[in-house]
């Protein structure tokens, strides 16, 4: 039997959706859900932003994507960040400083210039910047580059702290429970879910939302059904403070034109940005070796290349630290978000890929319309959760 | 040999010669550390013909422990109180006689590598404080580390003022500088080396109004048997108790400096009293002048090397973690061996035995000899020995869980990124944090110059609410600081998507290795067609990890 109507005192035993995964697609999940009006139960294994969320340089961008479903998406939760940026504290630090994508050819900027104006088209606000105009906006960048693009509606969040805040935010409808792993789907004789078992014991709900990131293939294999998430490791390597010397999010175009090197497993762009907190945030290197966080040192060593190559500056700087982290991605590179029609009640909001902190809000926002029936803020169709046949890896 | 980081030299050699790399023939053994366990293991291996390359921060041997005066100071020798100076002068003599012994000077080794082809890859940056720039990488078929412990603080309020110094730092500065931080110096916190500190700074013409210990010293009895197996070690107790005697130092067990009293430097502390659980008991605080503290609570394994690539770790009975080691001192990850404080501090003594443990036991594997067992037997009988007293010792100094009843909301837990007790006590509390790990995300505690050396215990407790949790392994990927001209300077290696050798490697919460075949080559520019399984994905950037 799945309840349907609650008064607000039973609705803390049993909430109108179990969320599973407290990261920031979770948290994004359960604050829009809250603010409908919603109660939810966010569940999670370890802690707030333990998993991808704590492991990324908060990045919410539209400049990396090409016109298409994602790029709607990204178009939208920059619209949402914006919004929600004044509801969180400064430690949060949302800051609207910007994308410079830089090319160091001539070849490489007219690759960048063709796909920046089908961005454009697709309602990327941006501008083409010659090469002799870059350090207007980046002082420390390296001489002799062609040109680049700046994209205005790059923006940057500190993961973590955005979600814990969001969860925060979405005030006494939302109940944590953290150290908590799902072990189990429950459903009823009809199939539809009843919620999930767990480490502490079951908890009822007549939705259940996957928002467990990396590890979303496994929740959805608890329910019984396939989705091919799979970890894509990528390493952050980060400096001592230093004084601002890198204003935007800034990253090397090259690889736009540069499309054979899409066979290497282990592939890396220079991707370089300061903090408010003085550490500059060096990225990214993707490659597929499972759940592995062993220390590659080529990839750190290329990462380094990367970042002097772009800010000469940065070459005495040291890196404090460095970790690894595990892009959820699918095979076609787009998020699973919305109901999957094989087990009434479950819903996912997973798979995306590096972007998940960026197109959290969105995607929030749409789980939320499919689980109180208003009209979705965009065509869920591409990201649909069964468009995955069983054999698919 | 010494090599020093500014003139490259190889083993064997006469003249310079390019430092060894990835690409020259390897040693048969790395050992990291200088100290006590590593210049042990590091003379042995050599003496029973092994080649090793001896890789250390340090411009001269001996490491904390064996801290000596610079030769510039014309001391000859440290201060009386080194009772245990011989047999660091003797391995310095089978240092400086050995033939196929590199000692790398100056050489901080910011990670270690297992190659493809088993042997293992030390990476280093050179210069006395690292910045160099110039990477260096030694190559072994074993690799033995042997890398000490920091201290271990526990924060209070005031414990950043001037003046206030840690109690291994204090001993320190003593050794290798013969400073005094103080003259009236309170010597606190918990441990063996709190009675040592008094008696040395005694010993230098400090005066030493107090020592507080906030275990109580009769939890020794509880371990006769083992006390009773270690004369030596309960005779250097009586000696520091002796010498603390003739200066008039006042032993106060079971309390705690629980606030520091000053503005621009330390001018008091205040002592109070505690309960079983190390709470401060109310009403029992006493000021005591001074212009110094010399504070510790014993000693944590610096294991962030071994950690990174997947070494097992056990809870130390002190609730620190060292590294789980087999009977002749490898790791669980094969060819990795680790000996001293590495594996449970101990002590100069059990280093040593264990330094040699393990130099036996690699020589017997490389050179597919068997160990001479009357030596190893002999060896192993003093380790167990020594390790029973250090486990009883480091069972009695076990932070009570009610120490943080001390910390004020504004107290400072993360020095570096000047984190208070409230900011982390929120994060725990409201924010949804549960371990070190999300603490330092949602506070920043830990993330500064020392990577949560200082704060990490701090952190931990208060993580855990007081449950007696021991902390998760630290996982620094990155054991020191590197320019990142270093880190671009490693020679590129043509990458082997998948070929490493899968290890299972038990991680605390994490999900095992899976193997994963190579990424397939994506044909470029591929139209996407939605919901397509086969379709390709168009090449674009998407630089966020």
């Amino acid at each position: 039997m799945r309840p349907t109507r609650r008064t607000p005192a039973l609705a803390r035993e049993v909430p109108d959706v179990i969320v599973v995964g407290a990261g920031m697609v979770g948290a994004a999940c359960a604050f829009h859900a809250a603010r409908a009006g919603l109660t939810v139960t966010v569940v999670d294994r370890g802690a707030v932003a333990g998993g991808t969320t704590g492991a990324g340089e908060g990045n919410l961008l539209v400049s990396d994507k090409e016109p298409g479903p994602e790029l709607e998406l990204a178009l939208l939760s920059a619209t949402l960040w914006a919004e929600l940026a004044p509801l969180l504290p400064e430690d949060a630090e949302y800051e609207a400083k910007g994308g410079l994508v830089v090319a160091s050819d001539e070849t490489g900027l007219r690759a960048l210039r063709a796909f920046a104006a089908r961005q454009e088209k697709a309602g990327v606000t941006l501008r083409a910047v010659p090469g002799d105009a870059l350090h207007d906006l980046e002082p420390y960048l390296a001489p002799g580059l062609a040109g680049g693009v700046h994209y205005p509606q790059d923006a940057q969040v500190m993961p973590a702290l955005a979600a814990a805040r969001l969860l925060r935010a979405g005030g006494g409808r939302i109940t944590l429970r953290l150290g908590t792993e799902v072990t189990r789907v429950l459903t009823g004789p009809d199939g539809a879910v009843r919620g999930v078992r767990t480490t502490a014991g079951d908890l009822h709900a007549p939705h259940v939302v996957n928002a467990a990131g990396t590890w979303g293939g496994e929740l959805a294999r608890l329910a019984g059904v396939h989705l091919p998430v799979l970890p894509r490791r990528g390493f952050v390597l980060v400096t001592e403070p230093l004084p601002r010397l890198v204003r935007h999010k800034v990253y090397a175009a090259d690889y736009v034109a540069d499309v054979g090197s899409d066979s290497a497993a282990l592939q890396t762009s220079a991707v370089v940005e300061g903090t408010p907190a003085g550490p500059v945030l060096i990225g990214a290197s993707r490659e597929r070796v499972g759940f592995d966080r062993t220390l590659s040192t080529e990839a750190l060593r290329r990462l380094a290349a990367g970042a002097t190559a772009l800010f000469p500056v940065l070459a005495g700087a040291r890196a404090l630290r460095t970790y690894a982290g595990f892009r959820p991605y699918l095979p076609d590179h787009l998020p699973a978000i919305g109901p999957d029609p094989r087990v009434p009640g479950l819903l996912h909001a997973c798979g995306h890929e590096g972007a998940g902190i960026g197109l959290a809000p969105a995607t929030g926002l749409l789980v939320t319309a499919c689980l109180t029936g208003a009209r979705p803020p965009l065509d869920p169709h591409p990201f649909r959760p069964d468009r995955f046949p069983a054999g698919t890896p | 040999m010494t090599v020093p980081a500014a003139e490259p030299g190889g083993p064997g050699t006469e003249g310079p010669h390019p430092v060894p790399d990835a690409s020259a023939d390897p040693y048969d053994l790395v050992v990291i550390g200088a100290g006590p366990a590593g210049l042990t293991g590091a003379v042995t291996a050599a003496e029973l013909g092994l080649t090793v390359a001896l890789v250390d921060s340090a411009a001269r041997p001996g490491g904390q422990y064996y801290r000596h005066p610079a030769p510039a100071l014309g001391a000859g020798r440290p201060p009386a109180p080194h009772h245990d100076w011989t047999p660091f002068t003797d391995l310095g003599h089978r240092l400086a006689a050995s033939r196929s012994l590199t000692h790398l000077t100056e050489h901080h080794v910011w990670s270690v590598a297992r190659e493809s082809d088993g042997t293992w890859t030390a990476h280093a940056v050179t210069g006395a404080d690292g910045t160099d720039g110039r990477p260096v990488r030694t190559r072994g078929r074993a690799l033995l580390l042997a890398t000490g412990a920091h201290e271990r603080h526990l924060p209070f309020p005031g414990w950043t003022l001037p003046g206030v110094v840690g109690a291994g730092g204090a001993q320190a500065m003593l050794s290798a500088g013969l400073v005094l931080p103080g003259r009236r110096v309170v010597v606190a916190g918990s441990g063996p080396l709190l009675l040592a500190v008094a008696a040395s700074l005694a010993a230098a013409g400090a005066r030493v109004p107090a020592v507080v210990e906030a275990a109580g010293y009769l939890r020794y009895a509880r371990k006769p048997r083992v006390l009773a197996a270690n004369p030596r070690k309960a005779a250097e107790a009586l000696t520091y108790g002796a010498g603390l005697l003739r200066h008039r130092v006042r032993l106060h067990p079971r309390s705690a400096v629980t606030r520091v009293h000053g503005t621009e430097r330390v001018e008091a502390v205040t002592v109070a009293r505690l309960d079983r659980d190390w709470r401060p008991l109310p009403g029992t605080g006493r000021r005591i002048d001074c212009d110094a503290l010399a504070v510790g609570h014993g000693l944590v394994p610096q294991i962030e090397l071994a950690t990174a690539v997947g070494c097992a770790t056990r809870v130390l009975p002190d609730g620190t973690r060292g590294l789980a080691l087999g009977a002749d001192q490898e790791t669980s990850v094969p060819g990795l061996w680790a000996a001293g404080e590495t594996g449970g501090v101990g002590g100069a003594e059990l280093a040593r035995a264990e330094g040699e443990t393990a130099a036996r036991a690699i020589a017997a594997r490389l050179l597919g000899r068997r160990a001479d067992p009357a030596r190893t037997a002999l060896l192993r009988r003093r380790r167990d020995r020594l390790r029973a007293f250090a486990d009883a010792m480091a069972a009695a100094h076990t932070p009570g869980p009610g120490w943080t009843g001390w910390l004020t909301d504004d107290t400072e837990i993360c020095r570096c990124e000047e984190v208070p007790a409230g900011r982390v006590r929120e994060a725990v509390t409201d924010l949804g944090a549960r371990d070190p790990r999300t603490v330092k995300l949602l506070t920043r505690a830990g993330m500064g110059w020392c990577q949560g050396r200082m704060c990490g215990t701090a952190v931990a407790c208060l993580a855990s609410r007081g449950a007696p949790a021991p902390p998760p392994p630290d996982r620094r990927l990155l054991a020191v600081p590197v320019p990142l001209s270093a880190l671009a300077a490693e020679e590129g290696e043509p990458w082997e998507p998948g070929l490493p050798e899968i290890r299972e490697v038990p991680k605390d919460g994490e999900a095992p290795r899976v193997p994963e075949p190579p990424a397939a080559p994506r044909p470029p520019d591929s139209p996407r067609a939605p919901g397509s399984p086969e379709a390709a994905c168009a090449p674009r950037p998407r630089p966020t990890p």
